[in-house]
Parts: C-alpha cells; sequence; structure tokens
C-alpha cells in the first residue's frame, strides 16, 4: 500500500490579511507571474460583475459567478500547455490563464454564429482544445474518470503530461468521483483532483454532503494524499497545486486537493440563496475575500497601486465592450450547423431531417434578444 | 481461407490492429491474463502488455470514462463491458459525454471510442445476461451501433470501426459467439459501416433481422422454401445509421416484410424500421409489416425458450402477410 499522508489543517501561505505567513512553504513567483495572477483575478471579477448585469438586463440567458472562488482556480497556474484541464463550470480564471481570449467567452455566452461550440450548448459551457481545456458538461462530475483516462493515457504513451480536474464539493457525493479516484489510485495516474468546497450545492450545505470530518480525507480511502488547503489564499493554492504536479509528473501518482473556499452569492443568475441560507452567512467570507488578500500582499511588497489595478480594470472592461459590442452585430449560428458534427460525416437521416427543416417556414425563437 | 468462430474472428480484428496502431489499447474487467469472460482478448496480454490490455477495476462508468478521457487525449480505446447487461452503470457516460464530445465541443474533440459488448440471450443467463439494450443507444444522436452476425462480418466491421474517428457500441451476439463458424480472409480488411447485407433472396416476403436473430430468419427461410415460400433475408449490420436503400430495395421487390429483434417489442428497433419502410414505400406493401420480438416483460430465466423469437414464429408470421 502507499503510505499516505493525511492532514486536518489548512494550508495557507498569506493570513487573512494577506500577510505571509512564517515557516510555510511559499511558491517562487517572479514579479511578472504575480502581476498576471492579480491581473486575471481582476478580469474574472470584472467580467463576472459585467455579464451577471447582462443577464439581469435580459440581454444574456445564464450566468454564473465564480465571486469570492477566484483564488483556487489557479491551482491551473503551474501546469505546462501541453498539461490538460477538465474543467467543471465555475473555474472561469483556469481559462483566461491558460489564453482563452475575451472574444471566445462572450461568443460563446451568446451563442452567436462566432461561439467556439457554434452555439450547441448554453452559456458558461466553452472548450478550447488549443488549450487543452476540455468540453464543459453540466451533469457534475462526469470529468473526474475522463481526466484519469487522459492522465493514464499520458502515461501509457510515455509522456510526462499531467491532467488536473475541478469540481465542487457536492460533487464527491457522485459515483464518478469515487469511481474516478479509484482508477487514478489503482492506476498511479498523473492526475491532481481539484475539488473546491464552496459550503454550498447550489442550495444544500456541505454537511449534507458527507459526514466525513473533511473532504480531504477521502483520498485515504484511494491511497493518495489529501491535501486541505486555504481556497482563498492564491499563493497557498499555487504551492499546494505545485507539489501536486510534481507528485504526478514524478510518477508518484494522483493527488486529491480540497480548497476550501465560500460560494459568496448564488449558484447561477437563477438561483435565490436567501431562501435557504442566513443573508449574514458570507459576511464572515468576505473579509477573506481572494482578491483582496491578493491585493493586500502585493501592496506589502511594492506591485500594487490604485493607478495599476484602475488601468487593468480599465483595459479588462474595454476588452469585454469591445467583445459586446462586436457580437451585438453577430447573427446566431447558421441552420444547418444544427445538424453538422452530430457524427464526423453527416449520414443520410441526419441530412433528409436538415433538409425537411430548410423547406419549413422559419421560426422566431422566442429568447431572442 | 481459415474458418474462425465469432470470438476468435473480434479476437484477430483487435490483434491486427493494436499491432498496426500503438494508439490503440483494449480495457475493461477480465481482460488482461484471463482474456475475457468470454475470452475474446485471450492472448493479447502476453502480446501487447499490461498497458495496452488492460485490466481495470470493476466500475463501467470508470472504464468509459477513463475511455474517454485516453481517446480525447489522443489514444483508440476499445473498452469491453462485460455484458451488455451491465452497461447502464456507464449509460451517463455513454449517451450524455461519449455521444455528444464532437457535437458540444463544436468538432474540437472527436472521442473515438469502440465499445465492445457481447448482447442477447439464449445462453440460460436470465435478466442480467441477455438484454438486447440497442434501442436505447441507437436512440442516442452521436452513438453508432453495429450488431454483426457472423465471423466474416464481426472482424472487418471491427476493424472498420476502428479505423473512424465516431464512438461506436458494437453488440456482439453472444449465443452464436462459437456456433457461427466460417471463413475468414487472413489479415486486413473492413466492411463498410452502415451497409446492409441481402444474406438469402427471395420473392415473397422480406425478413429484418441482426444480430442473433439472422441465423433464425435464415432457419425460418429455408423451411419457408421447402413450403414454397420465397423469403429475402435481409442482415442489417449496422443498426445506426442504417441502411435504408437496401431495406427499401427489398421490400419493394417483395412487397411485404416483417421485422425479427430480441429486444422488447414497444419502442423496439422494429418500430423505427416499420414507420421508415411505411414513410417511403406505401405503394409497395401489399400488408401490414409485423413484428417477431421478445416480449414486453424483462428478460425471464427458465422460460427463455418461449420468450425468445424462433423460426416457427417468424414463418408464422411471414404466412400472416402473405394471407393478408
Amino acid at each position: 500500500m502507499v503510505a499516505v499522508q493525511m492532514q486536518d489543517d489548512l494550508r495557507r501561505v498569506l493570513d487573512d490579511e494577506g500577510k505571509l505567513l512564517q515557516g510555510v512553504k511559499v511558491p517562487q513567483l517572479s514579479e511578472d507571474t504575480l502581476g498576471q495572477i492579480f491581473d486575471v483575478m481582476l478580469m474574472v471579477r470584472v467580467m463576472d460583475d459585467r455579464m451577471m448585469r447582462l443577464q439581469r438586463q435580459g440581454r444574456l440567458g445564464f450566468y454564473m459567478k465564480a465571486i469570492g472562488e477566484e483564488a483556487s482556480h489557479f491551482a491551473v497556474a503551474p501546469l505546462r500547455p501541453t498539461d490538460w484541464v477538465f474543467p467543471s463550470y465555475r473555474e472561469q480564471g483556469a481559462w483566461f490563464w491558460r489564453g482563452y481570449t475575451v472574444t471566445n467567452f462572450i461568443n460563446q455566452l451568446f451563442g452567436n454564429e462566432l461561439d467556439p461550440v457554434k452555439g450547441r450548448q448554453m452559456p458558461v459551457h466553452h472548450t478550447a482544445r488549443d488549450l487543452n481545456l476540455v468540453s464543459i458538461s453540466s451533469p457534475v462530475g462526469t470529468q473526474i474518470p475522463q481526466a484519469v483516462g487522459a492522465a493514464h493515457a499520458a502515461k501509457i504513451m510515455g509522456k510526462d503530461d499531467v491532467a488536473m480536474t475541478f469540481f465542487g464539493e457536492g460533487t464527491s457525493s457522485t459515483g464518478e468521483f469515487h469511481v474516478a479516484m479509484n482508477f487514478a489510485g489503482v492506476y498511479k495516474a498523473p492526475v491532481v483532483f481539484v475539488c473546491r468546497n464552496n459550503g454550498w450545492a447550489i442550495s444544500v450545505a456541505a454537511n449534507r454532503q458527507t459526514a466525513a470530518k473533511t473532504f480531504a480525507s477521502k483520498a485515504v480511502g484511494y491511497g493518495m494524499p489529501g491535501i486541505r488547503v486555504d481556497g482563498n489564499d492564491v499563493l497557498a493554492m499555487i504551492q499546494v497545486s505545485t507539489e501536486a504536479i510534481d507528485r504526478a509528473r514524478g510518477g508518484d501518482g494522483p493527488t486529491l486537493i480540497e480548497a476550501l473556499t465560500y460560494r459568496v452569492q448564488g449558484h447561477s443568475s437563477s438561483d435565490d440563496p436567501s431562501v435557504y441560507r442566513d443573508p449574514h452567512e458570507p459576511d464572515a467570507w468576505e473579509k477573506r475575500d481572494p482578491l483582496n488578500r491578493f491585493r493586500t500582499y502585493l501592496k506589502h511588497i511594492g506591485l500594487w497601486s490604485e493607478e495599476l489595478e484602475a488601468g487593468i480594470t480599465e483595459r479588462h472592461n474595454q476588452a469585454i465592450s469591445d467583445a459586446l459590442a462586436a457580437a451585438d452585430k453577430l447573427g446566431p449560428p447558421p441552420i444547418e450547423s444544427m445538424f453538422e458534427e452530430v457524427y464526423e460525416e453527416m449520414p443520410w437521416h441526419i441530412a433528409e431531417q436538415r433538409d425537411w427543416l430548410l423547406r419549413q417556414a422559419r421560426t422566431k425563437s422566442p429568447h431572442a434578444h | 481461407m481459415p474458418t474462425m468462430n465469432i470470438i476468435e474472428a473480434v479476437r484477430d480484428a483487435l490483434r491486427i490492429e493494436m499491432r498496426r496502431d500503438q494508439r490503440v489499447v483494449v480495457l475493461g474487467e477480465d481482460v488482461g491474463k484471463f482474456g475475457g469472460v468470454f475470452r475474446a482478448t485471450s492472448g493479447l496480454y502476453d502480446e501487447f502488455g499490461a498497458d495496452r490490455v488492460i485490466d481495470t477495476p470493476l466500475a463501467e462508468a470508470g472504464i468509459i470514462g477513463t475511455a474517454i478521457g485516453m481517446a480525447l487525449y489522443g489514444m483508440r480505446p476499445v473498452p469491453e463491458i462485460q455484458f451488455g447487461d451491465f452497461i447502464f452503470p456507464a449509460f451517463d457516460q455513454i449517451v450524455n459525454e461519449l455521444a455528444k464530445f464532437r457535437y458540444r465541443s463544436g468538432g474540437q474533440y472527436p472521442c473515438p471510442v469502440v465499445i465492445r459488448t457481447p448482447v442477447g440471450g439464449g445462453i440460460r443467463g436470465g435478466h442480467y445476461h441477455s438484454q438486447s439494450p440497442e434501442a436505447l443507444f441507437i436512440h442516442t444522436p452521436g452513438l453508432k451501433v453495429v450488431a454483426p452476425s457472423n465471423p466474416y462480418d464481426a472482424k472487418g466491421l471491427l476493424l472498420a470501426c476502428m479505423r473512424q474517428n465516431d464512438p461506436v457500441l458494437f453488440m456482439e451476439p453472444k449465443r452464436i459467439y462459437r456456433a457461427s463458424r466460417g471463413e475468414v480472409p487472413e489479415g486486413e480488411y473492413t466492411l463498410e459501416i452502415g451497409k446492409a447485407a441481402v444474406v438469402r433472396e427471395g420473392t415473397h416476403c422480406t425478413l429484418l433481422a441482426y444480430s442473433g436473430m439472422v441465423s433464425i430468419a435464415e432457419e425460418a427461410a429455408k423451411k419457408g422454401e421447402a413450403e414454397g415460400v420465397s423469403i429475402e433475408v435481409v442482415d442489417l449490420r449496422t443498426l445506426m445509421p442504417y441502411d435504408i436503400d437496401t431495406i427499401l430495395a427489398s421490400v419493394k421487390k417483395t412487397g411485404r416484410c416483417v421485422v425479427v429483434h430480441e429486444a422488447p417489442r414497444t419502442c423496439g428497433f422494429g418500430a423505427e424500421l416499420i414507420a421508415a419502410i411505411q414513410e417511403r414505400a406505401m405503394d409497395h406493401l401489399e400488408a401490414p409489416i409485423l413484428r417477431v420480438t421478445g416480449f414486453d416483460t424483462p428478460f425471464p430465466y427458465t422460460l427463455e425458450h418461449e420468450y425468445l423469437p424462433n423460426a416457427d414464429r417468424v414463418l408464422g408470421t411471414v404466412r400472416q402477410t402473405l394471407e393478408w
């Protein structure tokens, strides 16, 4: 059996005020990288704010914010571009970090003719093959065994790529989570599991998902380390993730990371948390806001100023405004595209159905904006 | 030309493709040293090793889920589900993931996984070793469903499946895994996916069958011939996409049609075939299209011989169309 490392303590690098803790491992990041992290965290914050406002104005069908959880996305920061990410639906930062463009992000939300997935999925279900970011699906947990398969394939093919997968604590209740953890342990697959424990699975609190003391402890049964980390501390996220990625790439197998964070707002634009939780519950977490803590840290080391942040925010806002203006001029994908890529080549019955539809009078979408 | 049974033909196809293409891997329960409970992968472990003939933990969702990840990464996994009856823990991975990856990613992520699984009854296996779940998968856009009835087709179709880029459910007729024996060319050949075969020509009525029911249809045709009834038997071979042209040509020729399948009747594949034929060939039909199928019950153990279609019932149903 593999010796299992287990810790109930949270790994942290920054305290709640954004000061470096003494005697902890700190990730070795250049000033440039620290600046890029702050830049992308701000992008998530600005994008989420803008998109939610559009949704509330009735101009966007659906959205999912990540406010308060942005730091957890940076588990991807130590990955190489050749490594693979199997995301859930709330890791915007991982996408922007890997180079997903604001234009693609926004075109996907609108499902327009330039949407990378051609209007075939509802908002926030992105795909970027060129960035090794795998297509998102809505049923939770399905991506976890897929990540194990990709990692195992890399190992079989003699490559040193690593796969990372994200999911929420509610997803740890699915069969797929346990199946995938078990396969990964048995195969010693180079995979990193990142569980974003944000306290809530829509309306159900984390204590209704498990009777275990921590989600990280589930790793024990599968012969891998389970690490608990302050998911609102971006430096701790990167440190813990670096260790897990190194472990995977070095042939020592998988790691489960539980990133303790908090879903400050609703599950999605369709949710209303006031129905099921104390409206003051988020207050304590707002003090641990990951962006604030990182900002304070950068200020301590002389890498932050109000002008700098204002500049970045302005740049992001401009990019979003430009992408929205461009998207405004775009129409829906052509009708034919509905029938394409079901298979590599279109079979006769789908061609017949397409031709039939094209002969019908056009139907107006009741959801057109 | 050597003769092989279906198991040997499947194994031959796997071996040829694994030698030709390093990306092809076999995974599943007991497929390694043991060679599978039906021995389809026997000898592959010794030749290709544990990395390419993978004994998985016992969890179908994990077998298919990991196979998907392997395919996305660039491999060509050929997972085995030990019995078709055990496929349902992987249903979500097959229906919502595997079959949808290409489409939902805007064509960015093809997912070439060929799932092999034995189906059908007649082996005294009861409900959990006998089912024919094809309709559930034919009803799944994005998935191809292939169901050979003999060794020659099994090898040629399996090779074709492993060389194209869509996910396939490859259903093998376990009752005749060994009983069906025939000439199979050595080395490589492929059969076109989506093409049916007229395995016996006739003029009075068309029998549409696939998988384990083709031999039953042929037996009925032989009996019919002795009684002056000329029956044409079409082996569909691929169920999705099915070969509408061959089906229509035969039905237009004979003017009558009976569909035979083991699966339950209601919403079975026969229902789709009949709808498709009557939409396109109403003027050619001399009688309603009838079905001989399994019943809308769970698959029984003791009474499976009563449950399964047989040649007499098929011939009797053909006579019904003749007497219309």
